[in-house]
């Protein structure tokens, strides 16, 4: 209880930080007016922005504004996003709230993580029993071929091969965009061979670990099957470290979104980032980072609560 | 009679280096219906991967029942060759037939799962029973092996019970399917000596009950004494001498064995001796003058005052300190010069603790430690350094006290080079008489832990506390981990040593035996306080404190006519010295009962 | 089931026989002959010792320049023979640069990032890691909190972010590498620490006077190298993966250096006609990080005491 406590009080100062370094950053990189309208703007054009959004008073009091709108769930507005053309004198009218933006680019994200994790998970766990089960078998010499393969991979070039065997060369699927089932399956592929790999090998060696205790020996000396050694009695004890793992791949499909997402161009807050960095669209950088930091420091906690659920003796001791 | 188990020419093989080792060949024995075998032999013996394969388990670990025939008759009267026989049948057979306790009772239980659902599983797996079936028959075997409070155990996990009613539990699990033939492996020696006395006089009642035979594996020839009817002796992987349990304990034939007994020290052995003495190890030359008996001096070079320790125990919303573990409370003892003064108890005493105090490696919460006439208790890190040359320690495990990284050399030379006392040539010089005052070889200068045997280690460990020149030395279960034979000569060594050199020890041990042998004078821990101190033969041959009495007759004794299996008890619940904080037990209050010999006025506990 | 783990856990005497005749000390030439007979580890330490060299040769190795235009030779594929009897084995870009080459200069700029990063960001945490672990307190306190802080951050949003403010390129790369991978050794060697604090050898130099500094460093360290040697391996595999990575997104290393992940990048554009562009880079980091990994295996295998024997011995 009072590890979850600290854990919260932690996780939220970590993301006051990290929005007052992007923040900080942001403000220190050049001038944002500039950023905003371009370098053909007028001296004018840029002095009126920099008095409507602020800019001009003390960074301290920006700050605490700018702070004070994110407790309010207001980022602030694109720069970009939201007209056609260039923006006319009235600033007021530019651009959409970033969170809008953001908001709306969420689920596509969710529901590739969620697909690509959706096969890691029980593949992963299933290589890694199976290899474990069978110690230096053909399984096992498979299974850590596959892994290391996936660990090795770098995922944007697996995209793009993928891209050229099955949409290119045999026209099955389609090179990208969001759109019915078949979309989604490229790019889940790709981001899913990572995770699939990094779990079958802690699996793996959590399951050997687990498997050369006393009580598995207490297991076979009571004449139980090989399979309910396996599955419910390691499985079960080998559970917090893949869970572990589990959670800090699913904090890296956040982040490996975004290659995949631009090579799938796949409309999802991955590829929003890459374009608003190359855009320089500040506002919409701070809210996207902010959201996926929030997300993945969530993940984490998420986590904790889980191993601390599946492990009776974390649950009862003094954890923290 | 038919034999239950007949093993012919058993011989087992396991892959190593360049080739297969054989763990173990030639055994042939046999099991009777009922009666209790036990195997007994030093680690390395095979006596364990003989029961293995008779479990056909050895294969889980590599190993390869590479010749021999096992037999086994079943409850259908059906005799089976085990070897033969394929998995599932074999699966039919453990744990239904042939019930099986280890050595560890909190690892052979799986930590994420009930007593309850463990008991029950199987059952469930042999005779089928439903649920809730399983789980009446779970309470009526816990109701069996004693365990108190049954239906509350059934919802615990392991690690929420001790150690003994783990070991009861493990029990219950392999006595559940009314086996023909129990395998014990070991089953006390992980234990505290009263535990042990419950848990043998528990399989020798269930014995008794259910008609079972045991096959009793072990290092400890009292335990054989205690529980065998025949005996089966093992060393280096074949089988040295059988016999009945008369035979082997007081007639032994071969060489092997009447060495292992003799290594052996026996309580009461000691009787009406007023200095400790050394071990006769049958074959070893002696040295002169062995039985000078070694007389502790007058001056006292240590004095401990008051000593209390506690642990914090965190909880709450804030990880506030709620509780505190009373590890050593409130004790009281001196050391005089060339003096041994043991420290015994079992695990959880405190015994530990005060020896780690001495040395500061934990810091006490009050009290004195003088050494020399110097406190040590308010010394600084860097002046507390400076006590180690006078003050030193051996630990209990000698495969963990040594930096695996160092040579010999320089685990030796350590504390030379630390403090500046030699360099160079000279300082080899000096390493190498170090290890001709500990009787290794110079061969050995070179060699890595990994390298030495337990008993060599714990040579090398003792140079090392030797190397500067030290007046003290606390030894921590300085022999505890070793085998019997090995742990003769060791403490014929450090007795050796207190003679050459004029040491003081604090020697701290559970084992009476032992303590018996090497100490002057005795103090007994029990829950954080001395409960009785006073010369050797005050505490052994005229124990006044009830706990002090308990441990003594815990000891089992190497008679076999004189068995303690009539002493059963429930298992007892631990109650651990945990009180929350700000409580105060009040002081440690002694009676003398006669010069020297203390007894704890009990009102306060 | 391999023979060593549960016997040595399950406290299963084998027999004296075999507990000496297994040798716990192990010399140079047995690693190295283990490294032999282990085929594929094998392929992957020669296939390292290659990249190396060519990272380190590349203008003798390299058959041409690497930016050596040739509009006459563009777009060739692997094989080809060009305009002036130059031989491309792995092909010609855009621009007629052989790629070959190209790969070579780029082992020099991905590999070295790669490595550079992990033995700054290794020097950090080790330090940090293994102080923090044996003095505790307050020290520690902060440093695991900043650690904790540091570890639930997108490390690559975060890499993104700081290139985009400071502006991509070599130098910057191994910096925001150092800044964001540091934490992980820093965990890895306070957990070693801090078992090693109560480990017994630990406490007996204590007692033998040894200084707190040269417990860390010269009783705790030795001890602990096997399992940071293995996460500095895995290290540099991750960092030369993310290296490419950033690259490709354009803020990593910047053109005209050849990185193998910005040679990706511009073979994207031709990826229909011209798919040696991207497969070879790929390969070539796919080997590098396999190989890496590989090695990583292995040593943890043959430093782990329960595997080693089995390893070392070839059962």
């Amino acid at each position: 209880m009072a590890y979850f406590v600290k854990r919260i009080v932690n996780s939220i100062l970590l993301l006051l930080l990290t929005v007052s370094f992007v923040f900080l950053a942001g403000r220190l990189i050049g001038d944002p007016a500039l950023n905003m309208l371009g370098p053909g703007a007028s001296d004018l054009a840029l002095e009126k922005l920099r008095q409507a959004a602020g800019l001009n008073d003390p960074l301290w009091q920006q700050y605490f504004r700018y702070i004070g709108n994110l407790l309010q769930g207001d980022f602030g507005v694109s720069y970009r996003f939201g007209f056609s053309v260039l923006p006319s004198e009235d600033l007021a009218a530019i651009g959409q709230p970033v969170v809008a933006i953001v908001l709306e680019r969420l689920p596509a994200t969710f529901l590739l993580a969620a697909v690509a994790l959706g096969l890691a998970v029980p593949l992963g766990v299933l290589m890694g029993v199976a290899a474990a089960a069978n110690p230096r078998s053909a399984i096992d010499r498979l299974v850590s071929a596959i892994a290391l393969a996936g660990v090795s991979i770098v995922q944007f070039w697996l995209g793009l091969m993928l891209i050229v065997l099955f949409a290119v060369q045999l026209g099955w699927l389609p090179t990208g965009g969001y759109g019915d089932a078949r979309h989604v399956i490229l790019p889940a592929l790709t981001l899913a061979a990572r995770p699939i790999g990094r779990i079958a090998q802690i699996t793996r060696s959590a399951m050997l670990d687990e498997l050369s205790k006393p009580y598995v020996v207490t297991g076979r000396a009571k004449g139980l099957s090989e399979g309910r050694i396996v599955f419910l009695h390691a499985l079960r004890n080998a559970a917090v470290p893949i869970i572990t793992m589990i959670g800090d791949e699913l904090s890296a499909l956040l982040t490996g979104a975004i290659l995949v997402e631009k090579i799938f161009a796949w409309p999802g807050i991955g590829l929003l980032i890459i374009d608003s960095l190359s855009r320089s669209d500040l506002p919409l950088i701070q809210a996207s980072i902010a959201v996926v930091a929030a997300l993945v420091v969530l993940v984490n906690l998420l986590v904790d609560l889980a191993y601390r659920v599946v492990n009776p003796r974390i649950r009862l001791g003094q954890g923290g | 009679m038919t034999p239950l188990v007949s093993i012919d020419g058993l011989r087992v093989e396991f892959p190593a280096v360049g080739g297969t080792v054989v763990a173990v060949r030639h055994v042939d024995l046999e099991i009777r219906p009922g009666e209790v075998l036990c195997i007994v032999g030093e680690s390395g013996s095979g006596k364990s991967v003989t029961s293995l394969a008779l479990m056909q388990l050895t294969r889980f670990s590599g190993g390869q029942v590479a010749g021999g025939n096992l037999t086994f008759v079943c409850r259908d009267g059906e005799g089976l060759d085990l070897r033969a026989v394929d998995e599932s049948r074999m699966r039919q057979i453990r744990g239904n037939e042939i019930g099986m306790v280890f050595q560890e009772p909190m690892a052979a239980l799986n930590p994420a799962y009930t007593i309850g659902w463990q008991l029950a599983e199987g059952l469930m797996t042999h005779r089928g029973l439903s649920k809730r079936e399983a789980r009446e028959r779970s309470l009526e075997l816990l109701n069996r092996v004693r365990i108190p409070d049954p239906e509350r155990r059934l919802k615990q996990y392991p690690h929420e019970l001790s150690g003994g009613m783990c070991q009861r539990v493990v029990i219950a699990m392999a006595l559940a399917c009314e086996p023909r033939l129990l395998i014990a492996d070991e089953p006390t020696t992980a234990l505290d000596v009263t535990v042990q006395a419950e848990i043998l006089a528990l399989i020798d009642r269930l014995r008794r009950e259910t008609g079972a035979a045991v096959l009793l594996i072990t290092h400890d020839m009292a335990v054989v004494a205690q529980m065998a009817d025949r005996v089966a002796v093992m060393h280096g992987g074949e089988l040295v001498e059988t016999g009945s349990v008369r035979q082997i304990i007081l007639q032994p034939r071969h060489a092997y064995t009447r060495a292992l007994l003799a290594a052996v020290p026996k309580i009461g052995e000691m009787a009406r001796r007023s200095a400790p003495a050394r071990m006769k190890i049958p074959g070893a030359e002696d040295r002169d003058g062995i039985d000078t008996p070694l007389h502790a001096g007058e001056q006292r070079i240590l004095e401990v005052e008051n000593l209390t320790k506690r642990f914090p125990v965190r909880g709450g919303l804030f990880g506030r300190t709620i509780a505190n573990v009373h590890a050593v409370e409130d004790v009281t003892f001196h050391v005089q010069e060339t003096e041994t003064l043991a420290m015994v108890g079992e695990s959880g005493s405190g015994k530990s603790t005060v020896g780690r105090c001495l040395l500061r490696l934990d810091d006490p919460d009050a009290g004195e430690i003088r050494f020399r006439g110097q406190d040590l208790v308010p010394l600084s890190r860097p002046a507390m350094r400076d006590r180690f040359r006078d003050l030193q320690m051996i630990f209990q495990d000698p495969y963990g006290s040594l930096n695996p990284q160092m040579c010999v050399l320089d685990q030796i030379a350590e504390p030379i080079r630390n403090y500046g006392l030699e360099r160079g040539s000279a300082l080899e010089d000096r390493v190498a008489d170090l290890l001709d005052r500990v009787r290794m070889p110079r061969q050995f200068l070179r060699r890595y832990p990994s390298e030495l045997s337990g008993g060599q280690r714990q040579r090398v460990a003792i140079a090392r506390a030797l190397a500067v020149n030290p007046g003290f030395i606390v030894a921590d279960e300085a022999v505890s981990s070793l085998d019997v034979s090995i742990q003769a000569q060791v403490l014929n060594l450090m007795m050796d040593l207190q003679a050459d050199l004029g040491l003081s020890y604090l020697f701290i041990s559970h084992d009476m035996a032992v303590v018996e042998r090497v100490a002057h004078r005795v103090a007994v821990m029990f829950r954080g306080r001395i409960v009785e101190i006073g010369r050797r033969s005050d505490i052994f041959e005229d124990p006044r404190h009830s706990y002090t009495r308990t441990l003594l007759a815990a000891v089992p004794t190497m008679d076999p006519a004189d068995r303690i299996s009539h002493r059963e008890t429930d298992a007892r619940v631990l109650h651990t010295p945990i009180h929350p904080s700000g409580y105060d037990p009040g002081p440690s209050r002694y009676e003398e009962v006669s010069p020297g010999h203390f007894l704890l006025q009990d009102s306060v506990q | 089931m391999p023979a060593d783990p549960s016997l040595s856990r399950v406290g299963i005497d084998v027999g004296v026989g075999l507990a000496e005749s297994r040798q716990a000390r192990f010399s140079v030439a047995d690693y190295a002959r283990a490294v032999v007979q282990d085929k594929i580890t094998l392929l992957a330490v020669v296939f390292l010792v290659f990249l190396a060299l060519f990272s380190v040769g590349a203008e003798i190795l390299a058959p041409f320049p690497p930016t050596g235009l040739n509009l006459a030779d563009r777009m060739l594929p692997p094989g080809a023979i060009g305009s002036k009897g130059a031989f491309y084995l792995l092909g010609t870009d855009e621009l007629g640069r052989d790629l070959f080459s190209r790969l070579i200069y780029g082992a020099r700029v991905s590999v070295s990032v790669g490595v550079l990063g992990a033995v700054v960001s290794c020097a950090l945490g080790v330090t940090t890691g293994l102080t923090a672990g044996y003095f505790g307190g307050l020290y520690e306190d902060i440093i695991m909190r900043l650690v904790d802080g540091m570890l639930s951050l997108p490390s690559l949003l975060v890499a993104l972010f700081v290139l985009f403010v400071l502006g991509g390129g070599y130098v910057n790369l191994i910096l925001v590498f150092s800044v964001l991978h540091w934490m992980v050794f820093c965990r890895l060697s306070r957990g070693l620490a801090l078992d090693a604090r109560s480990a017994t050898y630990v406490q007996a130099a204590r007692t033998l006077g040894a200084s707190r500094l040269r417990i860390v460093f010269r009783h705790i360290l030795p001890n602990v190298m096997a399992p940071i040697i293995v996460l500095f391996t895995l290290e540099i595999a991750i960092l030369i993966l993310s290296e490419a990575s950033l690259s490709f997104l354009g803020f990593g290393v910047q053109p005209p250096d050849p990185s193998w992940g910005l040679m990706i990048a511009d073979g994207r554009e031709h990826i229909r006609s011209a798919w040696w562009l991207v497969t070879f880079p790929g390969l070539a980091i796919f080997l590098t990080a396999l190989s890496l990994n590989l090695v990583a295996n292995w040593v943890r295998a043959v430093t782990d005491p329960v595997q080693r024997w089995r390893w070392l011995t070839g059962h």
